[in-house]
C-alpha cells in the first residue's frame, strides 16, 4: 500500500434515520412567516376588487397610483389620467407586479418563501422533503436575479406613496387616515432603500471605498437600513396593508369618528 | 500489513506559523516537499495568536528599526537569547510581514494606509503588526493560502495540485530516522486509520510548537506536547534554555472548563489595568530596578501615556510577562486575589464599550461565549497560565540547523532565540523569519548533500513495535497518567520553584517513566484519541524531565525560571546554557555549555549603565576596551 | 453545583453506528466539548472527536448538538435544563470517520478551486496602500476559523450529496467576495467563476449559514448577496441578457 486508498465505507455520513434531531420548536419561525404572508395575498386579493379605495383626501395604496378616468378626479394621481377610459378594471391591478415583483425577487421575502412555503429548508437542520434541488441556477428561479430592475420601479411607488402622504398633509384638517400614511410611507422608504440591491449600487460594487466618500457614506447609511430589512419588510407589509384598509373602511363608512 | 512510505526531500512536521513558512521556502526553492501535521491544516496552535507580529517597520513612530527591536529583545530575554538570532530577527522580520501582505493578509491599516502597528509589553515603539486581536489565525490563513497558491501553481506546470508539496494532516510522527548520523526520515501514524506511514527524506524541519500540556493551566492545545523537543532528543540533538518557560500573566481563571486560556496582552496595551481585591493598581509595586527609569510612577503619568508616549512613560501593567505574573502572583499568595483566584483585568472603565467592541472583538467574544462576562461592563479575572517554552532544539542561528545532520527547528521548538524570555509579538515575527531560514537551510542542505541517506528497516521496525506496544496491552488508563504528570509540573515545577519541590518532581517523573511503559489504549486504530495520548506521553515526560532538571541546576532567577531560594539574576549564570540530552532515550542528562559572546558592534548598541545589571565584572571590562577602541 | 446529565452520543465507525446513552458528571460552567472529554477519560476512552484551542478560536470541534451545528467548546451546559437529555452527533453532511469525527475533505478541495489572491504586477512586498475602510469588508471574511459548520448545514449539500461536485459551499463565497472587494486583487472573472463553478446560483439566500457561523460573520448579507449582486452586473442586465436569450441560446 503506497498510497492511502480511502475505505469504502468512509464515503458515507453517519447514518441518522430522523429529518432532525432539533428538540426546539423550529417549526414556530416558518408557521408563522407562512400566515404571515397568506394572509398578506389574501387580503391583497380583497383589496386589489374592492372599489371603495377612496375618500378625499385618502387614497388606499394597494390602489395607487390611480391612472384612469374610472377613478374619481380627486384619486387620479397628479390629476392625471394616462390610462382613459377604455381602462375599467381595478386600478390597483396596473401597478400591482411593481410592488409585487419587488417583494417577490426581495432577497429577505426569498428567505422566508423558500423556507416557510417551499421548505427548502423550513428551518436550519432540518432535511427538506424534496429530492432534487437546483436553486436558482436555471428558469424559473434564475428570474430572481432582476431584482434590481424592480427596485428602481419600487422607488417610483415609494414616491407615488410618499406624494399621497403628503396630499393628505396638505389638506386640512389633518386625521389619523394622514398618520397612518405618513408612517406607512416612512416604513416603506425604509425598506426600499434598505434593499441589497440598493446598497450594491450606491457603493458596494466598488472596492475602493476610500475613493468615493459620498458614496460610501450612503453605504453605510443604506447599510445600517439593511441590516434591519427583515423587520422593515414585515413592517411596511403590515403598515400598507393596515393603512390600504383603513382608508377602505374610512370610504366604505365604516369608521366615521372625527378626524378619521 | 506493509507500511504506506512516501519520499519527499524535505519534510516539515508541524503546520504552524513556522513549518508552513519553512515548507514554503523548501518548495520555492524547487524541495519536494511533505507537510505533517497532527491537526487538520490551518488549525495549528498559532491562531491562538493575539496580539500581533513584532516587525520595526516604524509605520506608526519612525524613530524605529532593528536596532531598538534587537535592544528591546535581548533586554525582555535579560541577555540570555543568542544575540545572532535576535540580530537576524530584528533586520527580518519586516520583510517577512510585507511578504505575507502580498499573499493577501489584511493587516489593520494607519491613516496613510499602511501597516498598523500596535504598543506591546517590552516594546519601546508601538510594533506589531496586527489585525484586531486575532493576528495568528490571519498569518496561518495567509500561509495557508500561499500553500495552496503554490499548489495551483504546481497544478498549471505539472498537471498535481501536489506534485511539490503537499500536507498529512492527522498525521503524527513518533520517531525520526537516521542513517548513521544523517537523517533519513520520519516514522509515524495516521491519526484517523491508525496505519502507519513512513517517509523516507534526508532533511526535516521541526516546528511542533511547544510543551504546555504538561501543565494544568495553560493557554496550550492538545498538541503541546513536546513532540519535537522529544523526537531531536531521541535522534541526538540537544535542548537548550529548557527551564525557562513563559507563564502568560493572564489567563482566564473562571469557569474552570476555560481556565488557562489566554487574555491577550492588547487588552493592557489598549489601556486595561490590573486591580487587586482591594481595588489597588498593583503593578506600580512591582517595578523592578532594571526597568525603573522606563516605567510611570504614578497613575496619572501612566494614563497619560497612552495619549501622549513622548513625553510619559509607560504604565507597569506593560512590563515584560515574566514580570507581570510574578506580580500577579504574589498578589493572590498575600491574599488580595479575586475569588476565583486571580485577579481584576479592567478594561470596562477605561474605555467606551463601543471601542473595547471594535478594538478586541475576539475578547469581547470570548468571554460573553465562554464565560457570559460582558467585559465593556464589568472586570475580567485572570491568572498566569502556561504559554511558552523559551527552550528547546540548540540550532545554528542563520540556517536553523540542529547538531545532528538533516535535522532543521524553527519557532518555538528552538531555543536560544528569546532567551529566558520572550516579548510578546516576538513569537510570530519568529516563526516568519526563522521558518524561512529552516526551509532556506533545509534546501542548502540538500545542495550539498552527496548521498541520500537510506531508511534503516531495523529503525522502521522498533518504531512500528514502539507505537503498536499500547495498543496491544490492557494497562493503566492514559488519562490518569497525563493528570498526574501535569498536576506535578503546575504545582512543582511551576511559577516559582524550589530545589526541593523540583527534585520532588523528578522523583514523581521516574515513577511515571514507569507507569508510562505499561499504559494501554482500548479500542481499534481507528481515531483513538487514548491511544495518541499513550504515544505522546513519551514525550511529555522526556521534556518534563529536563525542564525539571535544568530547573533544579540553575541557581538564580531569570525571566521565566524564578527559584525562590535563589532570587535575583547573576551575571555568572547569564554566560551559562544548560543543554539536555539523552543517551539511552530515557533519561536526561545535562551539561553546561559557554554562551557565546556578542559581537562587538551589537554590544555597542547599549548602555554602559544597563549592561553593567547584567554582565559580570569581566565582561563589562571587555565592553570598557570595546567602547574604546 | 454538579449534577448528572444524561447524554446520547453517536458512535460508530465509516457511517454505520447509533446513538450511545450515557450518564455524566457536569460541573458548573463547564462546555460540552469538557463533558465529552469526561466520558474519554472515564467512560469511553477511545471516544473520537476533533478538537484544539478549547476557546473558540480554531473551529476544530465542530459537531450537531440537540440537532444544531455547534462548536463543542462554545456551547455552554447552562444553556440546557438539567433533565433534558443532550443528543451530541457528528456533522451531517461530511462523511463520518468514527463517532464525532468527520472526514472534511470536502472542503480542502473546494479551497484549492478558488484562484489565489492575485496582486497587480510591480507592487512589490512593503509598497502596498489600503485604507482601513477598504480592507474593512475582506477582514470580517478572514474572521473565518473554518469550522465548516456553513457548509455542513447548508441544505445544498446537506440535503442533496449530488450537489457537492458544483457547490463550494458558503465557506468559499465569503473567500471568492473577500478575494473580489481586496483593493488590489486583479484576478478576471472571479464573478464568473462564482457563478459557474463555484456554483453561487445553488444558494437560496435561508441564511442557515449566517444563523451558525461561530464568528458572527454576516455570510449571506455581506458576502453572498453581495457576490450575486455582482453577478448581476456582469450577466443580468436585462436587455443583455434578453439578447442573449433570444439571440444565441447556447452561448
Amino acid at each position: 500500500m503506497t498510497q492511502t486508498t480511502p475505505d469504502p465505507v468512509r464515503r458515507q455520513r453517519a447514518q441518522v434515520k430522523v429529518r432532525t434531531l432539533r428538540t426546539d420548536r423550529w417549526w414556530l419561525a416558518p408557521l408563522l412567516t407562512f400566515l404571515g404572508l397568506s394572509s398578506f395575498l389574501v387580503y391583497g386579493v380583497w383589496a386589489i376588487l374592492d372599489t371603495s379605495y377612496f375618500v378625499d383626501p385618502y387614497i388606499a395604496p394597494f390602489s395607487s397610483p390611480c391612472l384612469a378616468t374610472s377613478c374619481p378626479e380627486g384619486a387620479r394621481f397628479l390629476g392625471w389620467a394616462p390610462f382613459g377610459d377604455w381602462y375599467t378594471l381595478p386600478p390597483g391591478l396596473l401597478i400591482l407586479g411593481l410592488p409585487g415583483g419587488f417583494r417577490l425577487t426581495c432577497y429577505y421575502y426569498r428567505k422566508s418563501y423558500y423556507r416557510s412555503f417551499w421548505l427548502s429548508p423550513a428551518a436550519c437542520a432540518v432535511q427538506e422533503p424534496h429530492g432534487k434541488y437546483t436553486g436558482e441556477t436555471r428558469f424559473p428561479l434564475i428570474v430572481q436575479n432582476v431584482h434590481r430592475y424592480f427596485f428602481y420601479f419600487a422607488i417610483l411607488i415609494g414616491g407615488v406613496l410618499t406624494y399621497d402622504a403628503i396630499l393628505a398633509l396638505i389638506h386640512k384638517p389633518i386625521g389619523l387616515g394622514t398618520w397612518i400614511l405618513v408612517l406607512n410611507a416612512v416604513l416603506i422608504l425604509g425598506y426600499t432603500f434598505g434593499c441589497h440591491s440598493c446598497r450594491h449600487i450606491t457603493a458596494g460594487r466598488l472596492n475602493h471605498f476610500s475613493r468615493h466618500p459620498v458614496r460610501y457614506r450612503a453605504w453605510t447609511f443604506v447599510s445600517k437600513l439593511n441590516a434591519r430589512h427583515q423587520q422593515l419588510a414585515w413592517a411596511s407589509m403590515f403598515s400598507v396593508m393596515g393603512a390600504d384598509l383603513y382608508v377602505r373602511l374610512v370610504a366604505k363608512g365604516i369608521i366615521a369618528f372625527p378626524f378619521a | 500489513m506493509e507500511i504506506e512510505r512516501h519520499e519527499y526531500d524535505v519534510i516539515v512536521i508541524g503546520a504552524g506559523g513556522a513549518g508552513l513558512r519553512a515548507a514554503i521556502e523548501a518548495r520555492q526553492q524547487g524541495k519536494r516537499t511533505a507537510i505533517v501535521c497532527k491537526s487538520l491544516f490551518g488549525k495549528a496552535h498559532t491562531v491562538m495568536a493575539e496580539g500581533g507580529a513584532a516587525a520595526a517597520m516604524g509605520n506608526v513612530n519612525s524613530d524605529d528599526n532593528w536596532m531598538v527591536h534587537f535592544r528591546d529583545t535581548m533586554r525582555g530575554g535579560k541577555f540570555l537569547n543568542n544575540w545572532r538570532m535576535a540580530e537576524l530577527h530584528a533586520k527580518e522580520a519586516p520583510d517577512r510581514v510585507w511578504e505575507l501582505e502580498a499573499w493577501g493578509a489584511l493587516f489593520d491599516r494607519t491613516k496613510d494606509g499602511k501597516i498598523s502597528q500596535r504598543n506591546f509589553g517590552g516594546h519601546e515603539y508601538p510594533r506589531l503588526a496586527h489585525v484586531g486581536d486575532r493576528t495568528g489565525l490571519e498569518l496561518i490563513r495567509t500561509l495557508q493560502q500561499r500553500v495552496v497558491a503554490l499548489q495551483q501553481e504546481d497544478y498549471e506546470t505539472h498537471g498535481d495540485y501536489e506534485a511539490y508539496i503537499k500536507v498529512f494532516q492527522e498525521c503524527t510522527i513518533t520517531r525520526l530516522l537516521k542513517d548513521g548520523d544523517r537523517i533519513s526520515g520520519g516514522f509515524g501514524y495516521w491519526r484517523e486509520s491508525g496505519n502507519f506511514v513512513l517517509f523516507d527524506a534526508p532533511a526535516v524541519v521541526l516546528a511542533t510548537g511547544g510543551i504546555g500540556k504538561s501543565y494544568v493551566v495553560t493557554s496550550n492545545s492538545w498538541e503541546y506536547t513536546g513532540d519535537g523537543h522529544a523526537l531531536a532528543l531521541l535522534a541526538g540533538a540537544n535542548l537548550i534554555n529548557m527551564e525557562f518557560i513563559q507563564f502568560h500573566p493572564t489567563g482566564m481563571v473562571w469557569p474552570p472548563s476555560v481556565r488557562g486560556i489566554l487574555v491577550t496582552e492588547s487588552v493592557r496595551g489598549d489601556g486595561g489595568v490590573l486591580r487587586n481585591s482591594e481595588g489597588e493598581r498593583f503593578m506600580f509595586n512591582y517595578v523592578p530596578d532594571v526597568f525603573k527609569d522606563k516605567y510611570a510612577t504614578s497613575e496619572e503619568e501612566g494614563d497619560r501615556w497612552y495619549t501622549d508616549q513622548a513625553n510619559n512613560r509607560r504604565p507597569p501593567e506593560l512590563l515584560p510577562r515574566d514580570e507581570v505574573a510574578r506580580a500577579i502572583n504574589a498578589e493572590v499568595k498575600a491574599g488580595r486575589g479575586s475569588p476565583q483566584g486571580g485577579v481584576y483585568l479592567d478594561v470596562s472603565t477605561r474605555l467606551p464599550a463601543e471601542e473595547i467592541k471594535r478594538r478586541l472583538p475576539s475578547m469581547h467574544h470570548q468571554f460573553k461565549e465562554l464565560a457570559d462576562v460582558d467585559i465593556t461592563a464589568e472586570p475580567m479575572q485572570v491568572g498566569p497560565t502556561c504559554h511558552y517554552i523559551m527552550g528547546g532544539i540548540e540550532v545554528d542561528a542563520d540556517s536553523g540547523a540542529a547538531s545532528v545532520p538533516g535535522l532543521f527547528a524553527a519557532g518555538e521548538v528552538s531555543g536560544g532565540m528569546h532567551g529566558s524570555n520572550r516579548l510578546g509579538g516576538n513569537s510570530l515575527s519568529d516563526l516568519l523569519v526563522f521558518g524561512r531560514r529552516a526551509g532556506a537551510g533545509a534546501a542548502a542542505y540538500l545542495d550539498g548533500l552527496p548521498a541520500r541517506p537510506k531508511v534503516d528497516q531495523v529503525q522502521v521496525d522498533a518504531a512500528r513495535a514502539e507505537a503498536e506496544a499500547p495498543l496491544q496491552r490492557a494497562g493503566e488508563n492514559p488519562y490518569e497518567v497525563h493528570q498526574e504528570l501535569q498536576r506535578t509540573m503546575n504545582e512543582l515545577v511551576g511559577i516559582i520553584r524550589k530545589a526541593e519541590e523540583v527534585s520532588e518532581a523528578l522523583e514523581v517523573v521516574e515513577k511515571l517513566k514507569e507507569r508510562v511503559q505499561l499504559v494501554g489504549a482500548a479500542g481499534t486504530r481507528i481515531y483513538n484519541p487514548g491511544w495518541h495520548l499513550a504515544l505522546d506521553l513519551r514525550n511529555m515526560v522526556l521534556v518534563s524531565e529536563c525542564v525539571a532538571r535544568a530547573a533544579l541546576l540553575r541557581q538564580e532567577s531569570r525571566g521565566g525560571h524564578t527559584r525562590d531560594d535563589f532570587p535575583g539574576m547573576r551575571p555568572e549564570w547569564r554566560q551559562k546554557l544548560l543543554a539536555c540530552s539523552t543517551e539511552d532515550g530515557t533519561s536526561i542528562t545535562i551539561e553546561e555549555k559557554a554562551q557565546p559572546a556578542m559581537r562587538d558592534d551589537l554590544i555597542s548598541l547599549f548602555d554602559r549603565d544597563e549592561l553593567s545589571k547584567y554582565l559580570t565584572d569581566e565582561e563589562m571590562a571587555e565592553f570598557d576596551r570595546i567602547a574604546k577602541s | 453545583m454538579s449534577y448528572k446529565a444524561k447524554f446520547k452520543v453517536w458512535r460508530g465507525e465509516g457511517g454505520e453506528g447509533k446513538l450511545e446513552d450515557f450518564t455524566i458528571e457536569v460541573n458548573e460552567g463547564e462546555v460540552v466539548l469538557d463533558i465529552i472529554h469526561r466520558l474519554q477519560a472515564t467512560q469511553a476512552p477511545d471516544l473520537a472527536v476533533r478538537w484544539n484551542c478549547k476557546a473558540g478560536k480554531c473551529g476544530s470541534c465542530s459537531m450537531e448538538i440537540n440537532g444544531k451545528p455547534r462548536l463543542g467548546c462554545m456551547t455552554r451546559m447552562s444553556t440546557f435544563s438539567e433533565d433534558e437529555t443532550i443528543t451530541v452527533t457528528p456533522m451531517r453532511t461530511f462523511p463520518v470517520i468514527k463517532d464525532l469525527v468527520t472526514d472534511v475533505s470536502y472542503n480542502y478541495e473546494k479551497a484549492r478551486e478558488v484562484p489565489s489572491f492575485t496582486p497587480p504586477e510591480g507592487v512589490r512586498p512593503g509598497e502596498y496602500r489600503m485604507q482601513q475602510v477598504d480592507v474593512q469588508r475582506g477582514q470580517e471574511f478572514r474572521k473565518c476559523i473554518e469550522c465548516f459548520m456553513c457548509n455542513n448545514v447548508c441544505h445544498v449539500i446537506r440535503d442533496h450529496e449530488e450537489n457537492k461536485p458544483a457547490f463550494s459551499g458558503p465557506r468559499f463565497f465569503i473567500r471568492i467576495a473577500e478575494l473580489d472587494m481586496h483593493p488590489y486583487d486583479v484576478a478576471p472573472d472571479r464573478k464568473e467563476t462564482a457563478q459557474g463553478e463555484h456554483g453561487l446560483g445553488y444558494c437560496n439566500i435561508t441564511k442557515c449559514c449566517t444563523e451558525v457561523c461561530p464568528e458572527h460573520i454576516k455570510i449571506t448579507d455581506n458576502a453572498i448577496i453581495p457576490m450575486k449582486e455582482r453577478v448581476v452586473d456582469t450577466k443580468y442586465d436585462p436587455l443583455v441578457w434578453l439578447g442573449n436569450k433570444i439571440f444565441k441560446r447556447s452561448k
